[in-house]
C-alpha cells in the first residue's frame, strides 16, 4: 500500500528526465533491480534508443550530440507521463534521455514501464515512445569520422 | 514590449545567437516570424515551429510583454 502511495506521488513531480552522455548499461541494470520489492508488478517492458552509425554520403556517424529546449522538454516529458498513466494502468514509469555526446553504439533514450499484465505495458511503451519523438524539443548534430556534421530529424 | 527570443539547433547557427532580448511593438506571432527572417535572412529557408512560453502556438498568436519565445528545428529526440 505505502509503494502505491509513493507512485501516486512521484508521477506529480516534474523532473529533469536529461542525463550527461550515454546511458549506461549499469544504470539500466540497477533501474531494473531497484524493481524487485515491487511485487504487484508482473511485467516490464523497456525501450532502448541506442545511436546508429548511419551511412551517410559515403561518411560514417561516429556520434550525436544532443541539445534541448530543456525547461519545455521536461513540461513535455511530464505531459506525456501524465497522458500514459491516464491512458494504460501503469504500476510506474521512467523516462531517461540523453544530453551532449553520446557515441555509435551508446544508448540515448531509456523508457521503463512496469504493470501487473503484459498487454498493458506494450501499448503503453510504444504510446510513449511515439510521443517522445513527436512532441519533446530535442535536436541531435550528427557528427561524422572527419568531423564534419549534419542536423538530425526524427520522421 | 520586451521579449526574450531563444534559438535551437540549426538556427543558432542562422541568427549566430542563443538568446537575445528584443524590443518590439505588441505582434503576432507571424509579424515576430517575418522581423526575425528580415534580421537573419539565413531563416527563411529554414523549418521551425514557435513556442511561447514552453508551448507551441500558431502564427496568429498574440504575443504578451516579458514573453519567452523559442524558434524550434526539427525535433530529433530518441
Amino acid at each position: 500500500m505505502s509503494q502505491i502511495i509513493k507512485d501516486n506521488t512521484e508521477k506529480k513531480k516534474l523532473k529533469n528526465v536529461f542525463v550527461e552522455g550515454a546511458i549506461s548499461p549499469d544504470f539500466i541494470g540497477t533501474s531494473i533491480a531497484k524493481h524487485q520489492i515491487k511485487t504487484t508488478i508482473g511485467a516490464h517492458n523497456i525501450f532502448l534508443g541506442q545511436v546508429r552509425a548511419d551511412d551517410i554520403d559515403g561518411k560514417r556517424v561516429a556520434a550525436i550530440e544532443y541539445t534541448a529546449y530543456q525547461e519545455m522538454a521536461n513540461q513535455k516529458f511530464y505531459e506525456i507521463r501524465e497522458q500514459a498513466f491516464e491512458k494504460f494502468d501503469l504500476t510506474c514509469m521512467h523516462i531517461y534521455h540523453s544530453i551532449g555526446k553520446v557515441y555509435a553504439g551508446e544508448v540515448c533514450l531509456f523508457v521503463f514501464v512496469s504493470s501487473s499484465r503484459r498487454k498493458v505495458v506494450f501499448e503503453a511503451l510504444e504510446y510513449i515512445v511515439e510521443a517522445i519523438k513527436a512532441d519533446v524539443p530535442v535536436f541531435g548534430k550528427e557528427m561524422f569520422e572527419d568531423d564534419s556534421y549534419q542536423w538530425k530529424e526524427n520522421n | 514590449m520586451q521579449l526574450t527570443i531563444k534559438y535551437f539547433g540549426m538556427l543558432t547557427e542562422a541568427t549566430k545567437h542563443t538568446e537575445e532580448r528584443m524590443h518590439t511593438n505588441t505582434c503576432s506571432v507571424l509579424e515576430l516570424v517575418e522581423k526575425l527572417k528580415n534580421q537573419y535572412p539565413e531563416l527563411k529557408d529554414k523549418d521551425f515551429k514557435v513556442a511561447v512560453n514552453h508551448q507551441l502556438v500558431s502564427d496568429d498568436y498574440l504575443i504578451n510583454n516579458e514573453a519567452e519565445i523559442a524558434l524550434l528545428p526539427p525535433f530529433a529526440g530518441g
